[in-house]
């Protein structure tokens, strides 16, 4: 599977990762929807870190599209509940 | 797959649409693709060279700053070794406030060396994709049928045409920081027209509006504790007010520092 930490860049990411990946994925999206700003952002620096640890970087002249796209990693609190209450992340 | 990259993915993919969904001719889809790219490249130049820009403003801010803390130091010495509390309170205070401005003014710079980084970096990115973009269009035009070239378009359309989505954000993302960081550059600026940092002492000792609002600013016990410092590095001895001082010293020495009444009080004269 291919993952996209937004203006990071994209990562290989093997199917046995994927389960793991999801559940903070999910775990994040709850947090943000408890309103627990701690909690989203320790599970969302923990995801990020999965990415990077456990995906290889995918070479820049390849133009696969991803299979999944994450937040940038520097995203607030605030710009993910927006993202969710549908005014996004990319303008326009 | 939902949660943030469900979301985040229907986002991106709504954009490149956007971006690329143009054309209805597989050839001119290519060609205007590409045309787009090359416009995106330009922009993050653009973009890379604003937040250059920004940079060595600050960098420059930064040095007339340093300047100050040095030249405030000075005068506040110069100050209390003439023996006017008042002025060198002043200078102080206008130290600590150069001092504040100059310590988020290196964060500052820090994150803009940063962000100039991620956008070279994503520029380099960018500029692969292109290529190999670029080459993989004449394969197509030279080698598929219309009907397979029109699949092949769109899979390579699709994969660059995420990575510019993805480059346009994080441009943007950046050029907002730097826009933030222009608001803090401006505010220092506004410091120095309004004279904060200027030679105060050809304000003399009285306090005006910018006094005023510069003790406001500035955190009086950090001055004060500085004060005390410089007063015992000086060997001007033990606090008192300036009010004191300026009446001409031998008269109201305070009981309490046994070397002080040794030698009968402090005057002008005793100033390193």
């Amino acid at each position: 599977m291919i993952v996209r930490i937004a203006t990071e860049g994209q990562y290989e990411v093997g199917e046995g990762d994927m389960p793991a990946l999801e559940q903070l994925d999910n775990d994040a999206v709850a947090a943000c929807e408890d309103g627990d700003e701690q909690r989203f952002n320790d599970t969302f620096t923990r995801l990020v870190e999965f990415v990077r640890e456990r995906g290889q970087p995918v070479p820049e002249d390849r133009l696969d599209p991803s299979d999944a796209i994450f937040p940038p990693p520097d995203v607030s609190f605030q710009e993910a509940k927006a993202e969710f209450s549908g005014e996004g992340l990319i303008p326009g | 797959m939902p949660g943030l990259s469900g979301r985040m993915s229907t986002v991106i993919k709504a954009k490149i649409s956007k971006l690329l969904d143009r054309a209805e001719d597989p050839s001119e889809t290519l060609e205007y693709s590409y045309q787009k790219q090359i416009e995106l490249l330009q922009n993050v130049k653009k973009g890379i060279a604003d937040v250059v820009t920004s940079k060595k403003r600050l960098q420059l801010q930064e040095q007339k700053l340093r300047d100050q803390v040095v030249k405030l130091d000075t005068q506040a010495r110069q100050a209390l070794a003439a023996g006017n509390e008042d002025l060198a309170r002043t200078a102080l205070e206008r130290k600590n406030v150069a001092q504040t401005e100059l310590q988020s003014l290196d964060s500052q710079i820090g994150q803009l060396e940063q962000q100039q980084e991620q956008m070279t970096a994503s520029e380099q990115k960018l500029r692969a994709k292109i290529e190999q973009f670029r080459s993989r269009k004449e394969v197509i035009k030279a080698q598929y049928s219309a009907a397979e070239a029109q699949v092949r378009i769109s899979e390579a359309a699709t994969g660059v045409g995420e990575e510019m989505a993805d480059v346009g954000l994080a441009m943007q993302r950046a050029l907002d920081k730097t826009e933030n960081m222009k608001a803090r550059a401006d505010a220092v600026q506004e410091l120095e027209a309004a004279g904060t940092f200027e030679d105060f002492t050809q304000l003399g000792a009285g306090e005006d509006d910018i006094d005023r609002q510069l003790r406001q600013l500035s955190s009086s016990s950090e001055v004060e504790s500085e004060l005390a410092k410089m007063k015992a590095e000086l060997g001007t001895g033990a606090p008192r007010s300036a009010g004191e001082l300026g009446a001409g010293g031998a008269a109201a020495a305070p009981a309490g520092e046994p070397a002080e009444a040794e030698q009968g009080g402090p005057s002008p004269g005793q100033a390193p």
